[in-house]
């Protein structure tokens, strides 16, 4: 009998222990709390709350190359138009999953990473083995300065990601018409945008809408499961279904070991080309009108 | 007592004036976020630079109006500071982008660019609508000993504007209007509101002429 207490006692403080999450790290930044927190293998970046929707960024603290975010897995999808980004663009750096698995991808890419946050950036550095070098730079900015800057030094991207919403906030002048023209005109001739966004309603139109005014048709990739979606742009023609399975093969292999499974995520890829959701008349966003965060909430 | 008669009626007209003057001053603040951001990005000394500039030029606003009010002050000239006002908010519209291109391009840090910019942008148009407050007053007062009571009036209606200004603008305007079309608008109403303020003196001037010559006779 009293074996059997000692048994549950004992299961109970270890359940405990290993479900409790443990913060191991806060700050309170110019722009948001910042939580860093372990819960068993898992270690998230989180802001403002402590909720499992405000996570930011997460690894598994025994296999930090394997990728635990369905979206970061669906931002791979890029590599499908592209599969040799030689310059890359970050526009929000987050925990710095992307920088890291990129470098492992590609070690001789440049990768320029661009956070408005210093303090994020520390705590990539510290608690998420975010990885600089002389080829992987991270610069602290407001992602719409560094795009005009960028610019005026005439620099090229071949693959460059917006991944600057957070979930909660989205930064209106980095959604409008001139921003993405901006950021077009960073692209190489093969380049390709693809932005990580959480647009849900009224906003999802409008987005939508935008991006079709400065790229054309467009693919989004999205699971189903959540308001997260990746959209898919390129100065190029969108390839055909029979060159985006050839790349997948290629790829396959290559991307297995970060834990994407790059025919399921290809199986996300609808086209606005065959499905267009939202209204053609739908206004589009732009720096005189770009009241995203009010849109997102209709 | 003729005279005192016309102060009297047209003070509701001072106190609506100077509520839509705090209105403007706010509705413009509140943009200047929005206007700023492509060239200088949503980071916090954004707002450190607009709230600076703003701040700056109402307190010289309140130092010239004051002044101004010392010299012959009349509802017609109080008229002209809201037209003048009216033609100074205009460049926000029709030149904000090229203003703020070439400051962007001589200056690097953000921070110094959002300040250059604001006060390129802000300056002159604020400090005209931080005259009205001072010169309201001198519009207003007539007895000493209710002064205070009525200065106090004063501030609380105009920045009661400013509060309404604030909320309409950032919950409704933005969601309604481009931001051009709200700049254009501030400037149409303050230019009209100038007006009529000019019109009511220049009636009352004839009025009270011809009284005065009715009088003589």
């Amino acid at each position: 009998m009293s074996n059997i207490i000692k048994v549950i006692l004992l299961a109970f403080t270890l359940f405990t222990a290993f479900t409790q999450a443990k913060v191991i790290h806060q700050e309170r930044s110019l722009y948001r709390n910042i939580l860093v927190e372990d819960n068993q293998n898992r270690r998230c970046l989180k802001f403002n709350v402590k909720t499992s929707a405000n996570n930011q960024s997460c690894l598994y603290k025994d296999d930090p190359q394997r990728l635990v975010f369905n979206y970061t897995k669906l931002l791979f999808s890029s590599l499908l138009l592209n599969n040799d980004p030689k310059r890359i663009l970050i526009i929000g750096l987050g925990g710095g999953t992307m920088s890291n698995t990129l470098h492992t991808l590609y070690p001789q890419a440049v990768i320029q990473n661009v956070e408005i946050d210093p303090a994020v950036i520390k705590v990539a550095r510290k608690y998420f083995d975010f990885f600089e070098n002389e080829l992987i730079t991270s610069k602290v900015q407001d992602g719409r300065i560094f795009v005009k800057r960028a610019a005026l030094k005439k620099q090229k991207y071949d693959w460059i990601i917006l991944d600057a919403f957070n979930g909660e906030y989205i930064p209106e002048h980095l959604l409008t018409v001139e921003f993405l023209q901006e950021t077009k005109a960073l692209l190489s001739e093969n380049g390709i945008l693809s932005a990580n966004t959480f647009s849900s309603s009224e906003l999802y139109k409008h987005e939508s809408a935008t991006y079709k005014a400065v790229f054309g048709h467009f693919l989004n990739i999205s699971n189903g499961k959540n308001t997260n979606r990746i959209i898919l742009t390129s100065k190029q023609t969108l390839p055909s279904d029979d060159i985006i399975e050839n790349r997948a093969k290629e790829l396959s292999s290559k991307l297995k070991p970060f834990g994407i499974d790059i025919f399921e995520v290809a199986s996300y890829i609808t086209s606005t080309k065959d499905t267009q959701d939202w209204p053609e008349d739908t206004k589009v966003l732009t720096d005189q009108y770009s009241p995203a965060n009010l849109l997102n909430e209709k | 007592m003729q005279n005192n008669q016309n102060v009297k009626s047209h003070n509701p007209l001072i106190y609506l004036l100077a509520f839509y003057s705090g209105f403007c001053i706010m509705g413009i603040e509140l943009l200047g976020g929005r206007i700023l951001a492509p060239f200088f990005g949503s980071s916090v000394h954004i707002w450190g630079s607009i709230i600076t500039v703003f701040m700056l030029s109402l307190s010289f606003g309140y130092l010239i109006g004051g002044k101004l009010s010392t010299k012959n002050a009349s509802l017609s000239r109080y008229g002209l500071i809201f037209i003048l006002a009216g033609v100074m908010v205009l460049p926000i519209a029709l030149w904000s982008s090229h203003i703020m291109e070439s400051i962007f391009l001589v200056i690097e840090d953000s921070r110094y660019g959002s300040l250059v910019a604001s006060m390129a942008l802000f300056f002159i148009p604020t400090v005209i609508l931080g005259m009205i407050s001072p010169y309201s007053v001198r519009l207003l007062v007539t007895d000493k000993e209710k002064s205070g009571q009525i200065a106090g009036k004063l501030y609380f209606v105009s920045t009661l504007g400013s509060a309404i200004g604030t909320i309409v603008t950032s919950f409704y305007f933005v969601l309604l209007f481009e931001v051009n079309q709200i700049i254009y608008t501030f400037s149409v109403i303050l230019t009209l509101l100038g007006l009529s303020a000019v019109m009511i003196y220049k009636y009352q001037q004839k009025n009270s002429t011809s009284m005065a010559g009715a009088v003589h006779e």
